[in-house]
């Protein structure tokens, strides 16, 4: 038997874990939006068919961790979502956009083909740049200033130039000459942008904010905290070599750059994650003080136990079914 | 500026309204594909697969518009209804928990599948992947309507300090009135989905596709419709019952009964009027009303003013009820008698094929008037004698929710209007895919090689 205090532990757990999934995998295919070319067609379609078969189990983890939110700790939905009314509805209308406009693209004539794409591509960027601004109201705790503002506006672009970057490493991974080589110029550069970006949170974030600036310099969490951006900026400089030297010979390593920003994804969240915990709103409420009812949670959680591990099992074995290259998802 | 409440009210209106026109055609849809595939996996014949090919592009497009839609509600529950999740939040979480666990994941990961792998998995799994697909979102339905009849009629739980605490999960799911909910939810599914294949296909043969898919998928999706109409007036009786007995005020309203009276008339039609108390230019015949409700001519109906101040606003649900099931009544001649028809292997008329396409879209328009029945009729309550909605609204500035409104209602309305324009476009054009490709019947038994699409076309 789990003991009632621990249950809001795990479930702040299931929560960090359902977001730093959805930012990989949305990630990548919000990524491949908001780079989609609107001068090439073909190029259009193939980035589009990379992602096909998994944007819509991709989305369904933002659907889980706000469901998570909601379920487990839901006077702090209230608030979050409170305050992020506006920015929330506007991330969903890009959403919206771009989801429909994926399904409607393939299926109009190529004169309407054109502007469905801008659609995807314009929901794309509103989507990523919303979470993004939202990301950052959340780390500014709320704040209603210019300060606060600017800096979740800068986060709007940071979110959105990392979600370009590891799209364009995820189609280096899945496509072949021209638009593999183009994919490796747009990682070489949104790389670069976001090493700036994480720099700049770096700095930012324990300045403005005092719990931060403490728990950045306490021990224990001081070590790990002093461990992340290293990781990190060292991470960012290899990939940045190792795109020099793509495409290889047999492509071999065309799923390194992938796998490195996967890696600066978890390390930058996990960075964010321990900078507030146990704060789910920072500064006002912690994991405990927002719980739902202990018997809810428990009900929640032993379902959750046997089907996430399905869930995680079937995810597999669609990204196995359409392995490599996406050429293959062509039938002429 | 109107106030917070009213928008709030019309913003989840819209939304869910828009919402639940794409799950009532995706549920039943699932199936009707699994049962197409399953037919194509036994004869071989090619003609399945084109029904397959044209009706999973249609699945793909309406479960697209229901995803979006559907993610923007799960946002609203916080935005402009805090004191819901404040209230009931311990009951409502695990079950929209459950759905997201259980039925999301599955049928957004095997629609992958279901859309793309058809070349990259065996032939049976590719027919599992659309089982799979099919069971996710019955499964979401039952969650969602657990939950939507759990407001109706509360069960298994008790208050502590004003907010719900679960006792037994299994009272709270199977609540007084879910089953007759769920079945009545499934089997409208299943007629908007028969009707809408009736009318697109029959729509493909006035425009003078010749070919058997549309014929075939005529006759399928008409049967269906036929057998399932009269277990749909069935499972409705039970379901007035069951509302009679847990929400009477509703059925006063659904009735247009203002006092408590025996032998009560059935209305046909009548003008209610809220503010006198009373009808206008009733149409009425006797006594059916009590023989239908109470099994007695004589049997006594709890009129609206037992209820003054608790009961719903009695115009919308006395129509939306009327609106309902006249459409219900039309689905059943029109079923039955092309069926008579199909049976006796008589061609159909252009007048039967005409009111097929007519009937296209009839189920969203009797599944949106039954939805206004059931969900006005609780009002002023959000849970049943728990919260009244106005208790649960939020405090946000009404300008903004002013400018999400509009935001939302004008991407609805572009969005309905492209997802029926691509529909008819699709089928205007599913005619010219079938007379360019006459090679593919001589290779019918080399299933995958006859599969003449890109990955973007099946999307």
């Amino acid at each position: 038997m789990i003991a009632d205090a621990n249950l809001p532990v795990i479930f702040a757990g299931l929560m960090a874990l359902s977001v730093i999934v959805y930012a990989i995998l949305d990630g990548y295919d919000l990524g491949v939006g908001i780079l989609l070319p609107l001068n090439n067609d073909q190029q259009a379609d193939q980035m589009v068919a990379s992602i096909g078969p998994f944007w819509d189990a991709n989305e369904t983890w933002l659907v889980l961790a706000v469901g998570l939110l909601l379920i487990a700790f839901p006077s702090a939905h209230n608030v979050i979502l409170k305050a992020l009314y506006i920015p929330s509805a506007i991330m969903l209308v890009g959403l919206i956009l771009r989801g429909v406009a994926f399904d409607f693209r393939a299926k109009v004539a190529q004169v309407n083909k054109h502007r469905w794409n801008q659609i995807f591509k314009l929901g794309s960027c509103i989507a990523s740049a919303s979470q993004g601004y939202m990301l950052g109201s959340f780390v500014m705790g709320f704040e209603d200033s210019f300060m606060a503002y600017s800096f979740a506006a800068l986060s709007a672009l940071g979110v959105t130039c990392a979600y370009a970057l590891i799209g364009s490493t995820w189609l280096i991974l899945k496509t072949s000459d021209d638009l593999q080589l183009r994919a490796i110029k747009w990682a070489k550069l949104t790389g670069k942008i976001s090493f700036v970006g994480i720099l700049a949170v770096c700095i930012m974030n324990p300045l403005i904010n005092q719990f931060v600036f403490e728990r950045w310099t306490t021990p224990p969490f001081a070590y790990f905290m002093a461990i992340v951006p290293f990781v990190c900026f060292t991470l960012l400089f290899i990939g940045n070599l190792v795109l020099k030297q793509l495409p290889l010979k047999d492509d071999s390593g065309c799923w390194l750059p992938f796998l490195i920003t996967v890696v600066v994804f978890i390390f930058c969240f996990c960075g964010l994650a321990f900078s507030f915990y146990p704060y789910v709103v920072p500064g006002e409420l912690t994991i405990w003080d927002a719980a739902s009812a202990p018997e809810s949670l428990r009900f929640i959680l032993y379902g959750a136990l046997i089907v996430i591990p399905c869930i995680l099992a079937y995810t597999v074995f669609s990204y196995r079914v359409f392995w490599g290259k996406v050429e293959d998802l062509r039938y002429y | 500026m109107a106030d917070v409440f009213l928008l709030s009210r019309l913003q989840f209106a819209t939304n869910i309204s828009f919402h639940i026109l794409f799950p009532s055609i995706t549920i039943a849809l699932g199936w009707f594909l699994f049962y197409f595939k399953v037919r194509f996996n036994i004869s071989g014949h090619p003609v399945w697969m084109r029904i397959y090919r044209f009706w999973v592009k249609v699945f793909a497009l309406s479960f697209a518009l229901g995803v979006v839609s559907g993610i923007t509600m799960s946002f609203q529950f916080g935005t402009n209804w805090p004191g819901y999740m404040e209230t009931v939040g311990n009951i409502a979480g695990p079950l929209l928990g459950y759905e997201v666990l259980t039925a999301f994941f599955l049928e957004a990961t095997f629609l992958g599948v279901m859309l793309f792998g058809i070349r990259r998995v065996p032939s049976w799994l590719h027919t599992v992947a659309t089982l799979l697909v099919a069971v996710g979102t019955t499964i979401s339905a039952f969650w969602i309507i657990a939950l939507n009849s759990w407001m109706q009629t509360p069960a298994g739980f008790e208050m502590r300090d004003g907010v719900a605490h679960a006792l037994d999960w299994w009272a709270i799911i199977f609540n007084p009135s879910f089953p007759f909910r769920l079945s009545h939810v499934l089997l409208a599914s299943g007629l908007t989905a028969s009707f809408l294949i009736a009318g697109i296909s029959a729509f493909r043969i006035l425009r003078g596709d010749n070919k058997k898919a549309p014929r075939l998928a005529l006759k399928t999706a008409v049967f269906v419709a036929a057998l399932l109409m009269p277990l749909q007036i069935f499972v409705g009786d039970l379901h007035g019952l069951n509302t009679l007995e847990h929400q009477p005020q509703k059925v006063a309203a659904m009735e247009g009964i203002w006092d408590t009276q025996k032998g009560v008339p059935l209305l046909l039609f009548a003008v209610p009027d809220e503010k006198n108390r009373t009808n206008h230019f009733e149409i009425a015949i006797p006594n059916i009303t009590s023989i239908i409700l109470t099994h007695d001519p004589d049997g006594e109906v709890q009129g609206l003013n037992d209820f003054i101040g608790e009961h719903p606003p009695v115009a919308p649900v006395f129509y939306g009820f009327r609106i309902m099931v006249g459409i219900g009544m039309l689905m059943l001649v029109i079923a039955w008698f092309t069926s008579f028809k199909l049976i006796r292997n008589k061609p159909l008329s252009k007048g039967v094929l005409y009111s097929l396409m007519g009937m296209s879209f009839s189920g969203w328009i009797a599944t949106l008037a039954g939805w206004y029945v059931t969900e006005i009729g609780r009002q002023p309550y959000l849970v049943s004698g728990l919260l009244k909605t106005s208790e649960a609204v939020t405090d946000i500035a009404p300008e903004n929710v002013m400018f999400t409104f509009i935001l939302y209602l004008t991407v609805y309305v572009g969005l309905l209007i492209a997802y029926l324009h691509t529909l008819f476009l699709m089928a205007r054009r599913a005619v010219e895919i079938e007379e360019i490709q006459p090679e593919e019947r001589l290779q019918q038994k080399h299933f995958p090689k006859t599969l003449n699409i890109t990955a973007g076309e099946l999307s």
